[in-house]
């Protein structure tokens, strides 16, 4: 089923000179699998369209349940030559977590909904 | 001498210039900490502080670090806490200065420690010289571009001389640009006598380091999420996170009782990856770190045991972040209530592109958000509703080197209110022509800067 990202993980996102940066978070290890396979950098660039004019990067970590996402060249040339509301870039983690992936019916976030 | 069982408490301070102070208090007074890491400068800190020293040569520090210092002094001199700030700025003798007089009117003693010699603004030719073009370091662009143009450039230090001021009994250390995280790793390598070249330690310490600088951000604030955020307690009451560091580099991270925000394995991974490029290859002055191999392990009531952090050797060139002059903005915000509110928005976006036209003004780019329903989340704003809002704003902004241009901008939304589409909001007034600016990170043989770096040491 497709599944947006904000049900089953967590993010943060911040600023480093023109690179938007993304911390995304599985609650847990069998959400982390699906993630580790189902987030690409394809399907990053095609999420952020125009936002992101430089290569996506893409880094997962085990030990963290985690991918680390990077943007380049997605904020304008950077904070303070930004002419964008967010410029800072903060709400980019909030635009990530409405992507939709496919995912299993029964993961652990998607099952806890159902019964609650 | 054995270090063996001996640990050290840091406290988190301030995550950039504004922040509050306040949450401190309870680290010192509750949280049994000996030393506050404070954070007062972001990537850009450096520019507002330039034009305070263009105008006052005796500003140019982050002034926010002597009203912090007067409330919570007295606390700390009891409980025997010592600050390490980076709220020198651009003039650490400045920011001394300053908080001298006052601890001298309140009759407090302390020794004050200043670190100086990060600016290479007035050494660009003689860097030159040394072979040291300063192109950019993402685009290989050569800095004569933007040489005339440049506000400040000032290299990341590391924690060495923090390390060696606490050995000089400094009770508060004032630096100006170093990185965040040797504001944690200095008094870390202090007192566990760690050596300069034990990349693992270093790499525990620049991993404590980088979760204690944004303040509440390791401690749940900021939690990005759905849902998870509301179950975040006490956001009025917020404590900031504070390191118990082992001789090893083994930490337990906790913040202090009887205060808001959640420190868990969610909310320190967040703040681990935040702002961090390829996370194998984490840099600093002073050790690369990898945080592939960490490890937390979550004890439940806001305790995360953190080790396992690997680190290589040092790079051989420190990072220098200048910012250069790079045009104008000019914006206008007006607001329309239903019925047809996002439809007159774009109606009043168009009169004014007109307006724009007509002059024929050198606008480089123009910005339209509608506040309300996109300006934060862009093309993945959900349009389900767009045309039934309650309410939504226009925003829009220019990009023009020319400031008169940025300024006439803002004037025509007020025209709208008389002479647009009906139910107007927010005509608060008119937003002046706000400077922009461009970053320029480079790299600089780590001798050229370190040479030239001084540590004074005065009682006040």
């Amino acid at each position: 089923m497709r599944v947006p990202l904000w049900k089953i993980a967590h993010a943060r996102s911040g600023d480093k000179a023109d690179r938007a940066d993304i911390g995304l978070f599985a609650f847990d290890a069998e959400t982390y699998a699906v993630l580790k396979r189902e987030v690409t950098r394809e399907k990053l660039a095609r999420h952020f369209g125009a936002m992101a004019t430089g290569p996506v990067e893409l880094w997962p970590l085990d030990n963290l349940l985690a991918l680390k996402i990077v943007l380049n060249g997605a904020l304008q040339g950077g904070a303070a030559r930004s002419i964008r509301m967010d410029n800072l870039g903060k709400n980019v983690a909030a635009q990530l977590l409405r992507m939709e992936i496919d995912a299993p019916e029964n993961l652990p976030r998607l099952a806890r909904e159902k019964t609650s | 001498m054995s270090s063996a069982g001996k640990t050290v408490r840091i406290g988190a301070g301030l995550g950039f210039y504004g922040d509050s102070w306040h949450p401190i208090r309870a680290s010192i007074e509750r949280g049994g900490v000996q030393y506050i890491a404070s954070d007062h400068l972001s990537e850009l800190t450096l520019a507002i502080l330039q034009k305070d020293r263009q105008k006052d040569r005796s500003a140019g520090y982050a002034r926010d670090a002597v009203p912090m210092l007067a409330d919570l002094w007295p606390a700390a001199a009891k409980h025997k806490v010592k600050f390490i700030l980076n709220a020198g700025g651009l003039n650490p003798e400045g920011a001394r200065l300053a908080i001298g007089k006052v601890f001298k009117e309140k009759g407090w003693n302390a020794r004050i420690a200043t670190i100086t010699g990060d600016s290479v603004l007035e050494r660009i030719d003689e860097l030159g010289s040394a072979g040291e073009p300063l192109a950019h370091m993402d685009t290989g662009a050569d800095i004569g571009g933007v040489r005339e143009k440049l506000l400040f450039a000032n290299a990341y230090l590391g924690a060495q001389p923090i390390a060696e001021a606490l050995a000089q009994g400094a009770d508060i250390v004032l630096t100006g640009r170093v990185a965040d995280a040797a504001l944690t790793l200095g008094p870390l390598a202090h007192e566990f006598g760690w050596q300069w070249d034990d990349w693992d330690r270093l790499a525990a310490g620049l991993t404590l380091g980088h979760l204690l600088e944004c303040s509440g951000q390791g401690s749940g604030g900021n939690f990005g999420s759905s849902g998870e955020w509301a179950r975040v307690p006490d956001y009025a009451n917020f404590g900031y996170p504070i390191a118990e560091v082992s001789a090893d580099g083994s930490a337990l991270l906790t913040k202090p009782p009887g205060t808001g925000g959640r420190v868990s394995f969610d909310t320190v991974r967040q703040q681990l990856l935040y702002e961090v490029h390829n996370p194998h290859a984490y840099f600093s002055p002073d050790v690369v770190l990898d945080m592939g191999t960490l490890r937390f392990d979550d004890e439940g009531n806001d305790r995360v045991r953190v080790k396992g952090a690997s680190g290589a050797a040092r790079p051989e060139r420190l990072k220098v972040v200048a910012g250069f002059h790079d045009g104008w903005m000019g914006t206008g915000m007006i607001g329309f209530a239903w019925p047809e509110a996002y439809a007159k928005c774009e109606k009043a976006a168009e009169v004014v592109r007109t307006w724009v036209k007509e002059r024929d003004w050198p606008v480089e780019e123009t910005n339209v958000e509608y506040v309300g329903y996109n300006s934060l989340l862009g093309e993945n704003a959900d349009p389900t509703y767009r045309d039934q809002l309650n309410e939504c704003f226009l925003r829009m902004t220019i990009r023009t080197r020319d400031r008169k241009v940025a300024d006439g901008f803002g004037r025509f939304f007020p025209w709208l209110g008389l002479s647009g589409p009906p139910y107007v909001g927010s005509l608060k007034g008119v937003q002046p022509a706000k400077e922009l600016l461009g970053i320029w990170p480079t790299l600089v043989k780590r001798d050229l800067v370190e040479t030239k770096v001084t540590i004074e040491v005065e009682n006040v």
